[in-house]
């Protein structure tokens, strides 16, 4: 509760609408004991005094009441009877959802259909004919609004009831012999107080604003009696002369309004835990560099990764994804960037045309050298340019990566039209099913207007692969994109893969968890764990007699056809944090060569010949 | 077609529940109904119209008999039939609130999604504190704020009505007439699309496939528009019709503030003249209508996602 507090106080908007809030309910409370005119005494000598004339602070209505006096035994009014019907619709409506929610079946049945039935109403008519029936007067303003509330109200707590009702402690209450009613009011009512405290600060603004409402009309208060409703009714045909009176109800019943939309807010987005992850940030189109003008290392090769370390900034937590990470791909070469999930080889891959989720991901440092430039600090349009036109990527799930809402037609031909292709409307249509026949796609033209949803999952990551290729790009990232699949259907994936990668002689960087995949495509392979590169070298090699004991543990992994015991092998253990990284080596915690030094020291990279590992004390002393 | 035969219940629902609200009145409901239009031949009228000496099963089947064939009684205060008035007068209201709502289902997705394309810099948070304002203003406060400045003060729009009484008629006169009151009604409407269309747009930002687009070199302005707003669109009609019955329910208190000769005026004014048979009338029609647009809106989300097809 006081945590509670505290983050909605460090929402500043949040506590100023609190504070706002309790000021006005405060002096609306204090309204008989403060030294305040009487409000209903009518002296038309006075009329219309405006503000500090005679004495009144606010000046005086249309019969010489004072406005002060007057508007806070308004203001006292207005929000006794929107709390009360806050109340009313909360008591009523919560009931209703909990025994829809609780009992299911018939019981939720009738009352839901119910509870549709008023919602299908534009509400204030519903309001109006209860008004008709009852007759013009606040107590009945009241009713009216109340009622029209409780659907929103049964809605909400129904919802929360059917979750709590198959929650395990509920089980246990029937299982010894509670009764259904007991359970109810013992169990589940207590659950669902939170719930409905919220609803009703959420709804209550709209309460009072709904009974100011219906005064104004003429339907709720009648005089002598006056809420914030009935001043504004009644100032309303002297706006013209004496606006103040009417800006005096206005303002106070606007004040209130606010209060409880802001503190109503901070109270939501405190709750909201999506909303503390900071995940309703908007990435934008390029991560955040903060590698200044990193010159990159001359290289041969197709492209080199430089010392990147790519960080998340979560809270207060820093995650260090990537550390330092570097290597190079060749052309025509396949390299396999293996490691659990977390191990930071998505984000690894991510980096190299600055994809990460920004914020919170950060690239700290590093460079990516890719025909003689920083990839990285290029400005938008320039990277834009290389993206999917030079440098593509193949995702893991093409049913969330591909569009909802696009043709499998459209998709690739906005990728064709990204790079302002010379190609015509026509040509553009032939050259797309002419690569959709070459992952093997037998007829093109069936697919052409279908949408993603209706595909099986092998037929999408077949479309990805060729929206990669469409404008034959020099390098390929593919990051997982068989883990999502079948078997049999990964196998015909990577076939398509490996075919394709022959014939147009691709640059594959090929990501996965799995050494059995990597095995069957690619030449060399990189091993990373916790952001850190910890071997690398040619996949035979590695297979063979692996130097790390963390790969020679993924090596174990992979499933042997007829060994049943290897089919199941987990590493033990779990990866560290990567907000608290050890000093020594990060996978100590589960390394069966462990020695003193390993915790102590950082851990450096040993190679030779064209294989390199991160570790004290190799398996099989392969140095 | 499905959707309109599910139309049936609600629409059944509504009646009944009208119906029975209409008679918790208490005493004779004759007296009652007819308020100070009870005289004898109008109580053994209605009586007979009615049949209010029935019970009351029978009675609601006579009325929705009734109601089937158009006929929804007479209003004793108008003394016109009450098809005849609501027809007259929903007509001016559909044109504010569907002016109304036009306005804020455009300016509120437009608005909330440059808020969000440009989250936390300062056109965002502008919007945002406008937003907030405009959320938080009740409308019947703000439309005679508006008639104070812009038609008293500058005399830029008339004071109220729907037409000028004088040579009007056309219409030009008609949006010189609905600028102020439309705007009015549509404010808080728009603050709550614009905040949802934010949220929406920011959720879609993050998702896979806006990170397929951006990969594919797509450029910015295009994903903002073809890939977020496309969906964003689907994810918000549910909210949007559900902000047309707040704006018409917000129409009464504009057509007050303004003079509008819509349903929500006559509907305030048959309650207080106890003219409950208008009121009946007038608000088993509109909540009918509402009924169908509701099912237009689904429709049109069903034609707009092809995964609900
Ligand atoms: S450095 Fe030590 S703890 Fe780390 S992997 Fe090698 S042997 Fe194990």
């Amino acid at each position: 509760m006081i945590d509670f507090l505290k983050i909605v106080a460090k929402n500043r908007l949040a506590a100023f609408g609190g504070i706002l809030l309790l000021i006005i309910i405060t002096l609306s409370i204090l309204a008989p004991i403060l030294p305040l005119k009487e409000p209903n005494i009518t002296n038309t000598a006075d009329r219309f005094m405006v503000p500090f004339e005679g004495g009144h602070i606010l000046g005086t209505d249309h019969l010489g009441r004072d406005l002060l006096s007057r508007l806070l035994w308004g203001t006292q009014l207005s929000l006794a009877v929107g709390f009360a019907a806050a109340f009313i619709a909360a008591t009523f409506g919560s009931i209703l959802g909990a025994i829809a929610g609780f009992y299911g079946q018939k019981t939720d049945n009738i009352i839901m259909r119910f509870i549709d039935m008023l919602m299908a109403f534009p509400y204030i008519l519903l309001a109006l004919a209860i008004v008709a029936a009852l007759g013009p007067g606040l107590f009945n303003a009241l009713i009216a609004v109340a009622l029209v509330n409780i659907p929103f109200f049964a809605r909400n707590i129904r919802g929360v009831t059917v979750t709590l009702a198959n929650k395990e402690f509920i089980e246990a209450a029937r299982l010894s012999g509670m009764s259904n009613f007991r359970i109810l009011i013992v169990e589940i009512f207590p659950n669902l107080l939170p719930m409905i405290v919220i609803a009703m600060s959420t709804t209550v603004g709209w309460m009072i604003l709904e009974t100011a409402g219906l005064s104004f009309l003429g339907l709720g208060s009648q005089p002598p009696q006056a809420d914030l409703g009935s001043m504004l009714g009644e100032a309303r045909s002297a706006l013209i002369t004496n606006p103040h009176t009417s800006f005096v109800p206005g303002i106070m019943i606007f004040c209130i309004v606010m209060g409880i939309n802001l503190f109503g807010d901070g109270v939501r987005d405190a709750l909201d835990p999506r909303l503390k992850k900071g995940s309703l940030i908007r990435p934008l189109p390029q991560t955040i560099y903060e590698g200044g003008d990193t010159q990159p290392q001359p290289s041969t090769k197709l492209l080199s990764v430089q010392n990147l370390s790519t960080q998340f900034h979560v809270n207060q937590d820093i995650y260090q994804s990537s550390n330092d990470v570097s290597f190079e791909i060749q052309e025509g070469e396949c390299l396999g960037l293996i490691g659990e999930s977390g191990s930071g080889k998505s984000v690894t891959a991510l980096s190299i045309t600055s994809l990460v989720a920004s914020p919170p991901g950060v690239i700290k440092k590093g460079s990516v050298n890719y025909k003689n430039q920083n990839l990285l600090a290029l400005p938008y349009e320039e990277l834009r340019s290389i993206r999917g036109n030079k440098i593509s990527y193949i995702f893991q799930d093409p049913l969330t990566t591909l569009h909802p809402l696009h043709t499998i037609g459209d998709q690739l031909l906005e990728a064709l039209q990204a790079h302002d292709s010379e190609l015509s409307a026509s040509e553009s249509i032939s050259k797309s099913k002419e690569l959709l026949k070459s992952v093997q796609i037998p007829n093109p033209d069936n697919l052409w207007d279908v949408y993603p949803h209706q595909l099986s999952g092998g037929m999408r990551q077949r479309v990805c692969i060729a929206m990669a290729l469409i404008n034959d790009p020099e390098l390929i990232i593919a990051d997982e994109p068989t883990t999502a699949l079948d078997v049999t259907v990964q196998a015909q994936i990577l076939n398509i893969l490996n075919s394709l990668r022959k014939e147009r002689k691709l640059s594959i960087l090929f990501i996965s968890h799995d050494f059995g995949v990597i095995s069957q495509l690619c030449d060399r392979v990189i091993v990373m764990y916790a952001g850190s590169i910890v071997e690398e070298g040619p996949v035979k090699n590695i297979m063979q007699q692996a130097a790390h004991p963390y790969t020679s543990e993924l090596i174990k992994c992979v499933p042997q056809l007829g060994n049943k015991e290897h089919a199941l092998y987990s590493i033990p253990g779990n990866p560290p944090s990567l907000n608290q990284l050890p000093e020594g080596c990060a996978f100590a915690n589960r390394c069966k060569y462990k020695q003193d030094q390993c915790l102590k020291e950082s851990v450096p990279v040993s190679s030779k010949d064209n294989r390199s590992y991160k570790c004290f004390y190799p398996v099989g002393g392969v140095a | 077609m499905n959707r309109l035969l599910s139309a049936i219940p609600v629409v059944l629902g509504i009646t009944i529940i009208v119906f029975l609200i209409i008679s918790l009145i208490p005493g004779d409901p004759a007296t009652a109904i007819l308020g100070s239009y009870a005289t004898p031949e109008n109580v053994a009228k209605i009586n007979k119209d009615l049949g209010l000496d029935k019970s009351l099963p029978e009675r609601y089947l006579i009325w929705l008999g009734n109601i089937i064939q158009g006929d929804f009684g007479r209003s004793f205060s108008l003394n016109r039939p009450v098809i005849d008035e609501v027809m007259e007068r929903f007509n001016a209201t559909l044109i504010l609130s569907g002016t109304a709502f036009i306005l804020c289902s455009f300016l509120g997705i437009l608005v909330g999604t440059i808020s969000a394309a440009r989250q936390y810099t300062l056109t965002d948070k502008f919007i945002t504190f406008i937003v907030l304002i405009g959320i938080s203003i009740p409308s019947f406060f703000l439309g005679m704020m508006m008639i104070l400045t812009f038609a008293v003060r500058l005399k830029l729009f008339p004071v109220s009505g729907m037409y000028a009484i004088w040579g009007g008629g056309d219409l030009p006169d008609l949006i010189n007439h609905l600028v102020m009151p439309s705007i009015a009604l549509a404010i808080v409407a728009t603050g709550v699309v614009a905040r949802i269309s934010r949220n929406a747009v920011l959720e879609i930002l993050r998702q896979d496939y806006v990170r397929t687009a951006r990969a594919k070199g797509v450029k910015e302005r295009s994903i903002l528009i073809s890939h977020v707003l496309r969906v964003a669109i689907v994810t918000i009609l549910p909210v949007l019709g559900l902000q047309a019955g707040f704006v018409l329910s917000g129409s009464v208190y504009i057509e007050i503030v303004f003079q509008w000769p819509g349903v929500g005026r006559m509907l305030v004014d048959a309650i207080l003249k106890r003219d409950i048979i208008l009121v009946q009338g007038g608000v088993v029609f509109v909540s009918i209508c509402y009924v169908f647009f509701n099912i237009a809106v689904d429709v049109l989300q069903r034609v707009l996602d092809p995964r609900i097809r």
